[in-house]
């Protein structure tokens, strides 16, 4: 188990216990967090798990990831990644992600 | 607003209409009805990562609890058998259930070719069907495979990869004959042949036993066991039954109503005219059953006319080479491949459809382009090449 806290744009935030193994993407849904739509499913076609992370835990985007990110409907910053890119590990405890300003 | 919306099919499209209807804003009732014992999960895994691990924990579409929360009505294992359209109700078995509005999202089943001894296939459309054939092929040695499409193709790479003997059989003269160009055809030929995958073009399956099958030329080809994959036919039966139009798939609209208006049809079923060229299509893919869903119940909660204009993409993993395609061509137009392997498919000047292999930012880019509702032309893409 790890803790994950999400933080809306607003800045309201929801900390949850997230099962290992699980993308964070996967966690989110788990939670209803808003913000995360996950349309593809996990398969990185489209770019809405988008989140911002700053924290070198989670190492870096793939190529791939990046590619699809350069298309994301929300504002890119240089600590984007797609949250179904990223899988649980005790060691992520206490990581914090922050969601997009929704577009329209 | 409406005061009760039932949902047949609990797929992926029938699943992104009920939850599109909250995000909507609707507050009425959700039925959401499915044949299959499992709360909606995503198909795709199937064939790649699920066939790979066996994880079925990873293809829930949401948890179990999202249906409680969202007071979404999951009726599981349960088929609709009729519906009455003037009584505005549909029948399972005894009891009968009223509408205000009905969604049909009942997708597809596997198309069952006249073929002798067709009793010893497998099939892939349900986690039932993928499990099974998990268990399978870790007792197999020799696979078969009838049909040189994405599912066929997807499933010989996995069982390739895992050491296994395969030999896909198409009938047509290329694969993915009907997605995609003859030149992308072309390349994923050599990479199964590559991975020393048997593939047998122009090849159609003339018997199936249980030691393996025949080609219509004669030639044997021993198998432990033969996966069938060679296309689906829409659900269309309670449609038409209900007499509805129906041609390959329930026919709407632009904006996805057939011509009873308490009735819209989405995803792998449904026959809609296709934003780019106005000709009816039905495709099968994520990406139609979940924009069709928010089409709907965007019109559904807020009365929004608006006709469907999304813009079909497509995927498939086949061993290391993700496959994707932007757009929507139609058999006849012209394909021309680029330095960086790009295929543009062309209708004159106008490009239709763009096929890449691990080039996500091509295939983004175009859906961005076309999306914005932008004529691509073959410059656009030339130009950045280099
Ligand atoms: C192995 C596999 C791999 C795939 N890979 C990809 C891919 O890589 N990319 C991609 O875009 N697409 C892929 N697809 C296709 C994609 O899964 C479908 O396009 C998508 O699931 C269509 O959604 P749908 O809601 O229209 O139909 P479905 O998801 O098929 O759901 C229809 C549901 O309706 C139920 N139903 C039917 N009739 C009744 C009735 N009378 N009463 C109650 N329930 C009923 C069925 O049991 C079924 O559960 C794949 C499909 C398979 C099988």
């Amino acid at each position: 188990m790890a803790k994950i806290t999400f933080v809306q744009p607003g800045g309201a935030s929801q900390t949850v216990e997230a099962r290992e193994g699980d993308s964070i993407m996967q966690t989110a849904l788990a939670h209803s967090i808003d913000g995360i739509f996950a349309e593809c499913g996990g398969a990185m076609m489209c770019a809405t798990c988008h989140c911002y992370i700053d924290d070198d835990r989670t190492g870096a985007a793939s190529e791939g990831e990046q590619d699809m990110l350069e298309c994301a409907e929300d504002e890119v910053r240089d600590t984007s990644r797609l949250s179904c890119q990223i899988t649980v590990t005790e060691g992520l405890d206490g990581l914090i992600v922050h969601l997009p300003v929704p577009v329209e | 607003m409406i005061g009760q919306i039932v949902i047949v099919g609990a797929g992926q499209g029938g699943f992104q209409a009920a939850a599109s209807l909250r995000q909507e804003g609707y507050d009425g009732r959700i039925i959401l009805i499915g044949e299959e014992p499992e709360a909606p999960y995503q198909r795709p895994p199937l064939s790649k990562a699920y066939m790979k691990t066996g994880d079925a924990g990873q293809l829930a579409l949401r948890p179990a609890a999202f249906y409680d929360t969202n007071a979404i009505e999951l009726r599981k294992g349960t088929r609709v058998d009729a519906i009455d359209r003037r009584a505005q109700r549909i029948q399972i078995g005894d009891e009968d259930l009223a509408y205000d509005h009905l969604i049909l999202a009942t997708g597809t089943r596997n198309m069952r070719p006249p073929i002798a001894g067709l009793e010893n296939t497998r099939d892939l459309r349900t986690l039932a069907d993928a499990a099974a054939l998990r268990d399978a092929l870790a007792r197999a040695e020799r696979i078969g495979v009838i049909g040189g499409g994405f599912i066929g193709l997807e499933y010989a790479a996995v069982a390739r990869a895992a050491g296994h003997h395969v030999t896909v059989a198409e009938a047509g003269a290329r694969l993915m004959g009907r997605a995609v160009s003859s030149q992308m055809s072309d390349r994923f030929a050599q990479k199964h042949g590559e991975m020393g995958t048997d593939i047998r073009l122009a090849s159609p399956v003339a018997a199936v036993t249980p030691d393996g099958m025949t080609l219509a030329d004669g030639t044997q080809i021993s198998a432990d066991f033969v996966l069938l994959a060679a296309g689906v036919v829409p659900n269309v039966e309670l449609a038409l039954d209900a007499g509805l139009d129906v041609d390959n798939g329930i026919v709407v609209g632009n904006t996805l109503l057939t011509s009873d208006p308490s009735i819209s049809v989405l995803g792998d079923c449904a026959c809609f005219p296709d934003p780019a060229t106005g000709r009816l299509v039905r495709l099968e893919s994520v990406q139609a059953a979940t924009d069709h869903a928010r089409l709907i119940a965007k019109r559904l909660v807020t009365g929004d006319q608006s006709a469907y204009r999304a813009v079909p993409w497509f995927w498939s993993d086949q061993s290391d080479w993700k496959l994707q395609i932007a757009g929507l061509a139609e058999a006849t137009d012209a394909a021309e491949t680029l330095p960086d392997g790009t295929v543009l498919r062309l209708k004159g000047d106008q490009v239709t459809a763009v096929e890449t292999v691990n080039n996500a930012r091509a295939h983004m880019r175009t859906r961005k382009g076309m999306g914005q509702g932008s004529i691509l032309t073959k410059e656009d893409f030339v130009s950045a090449q280099v």
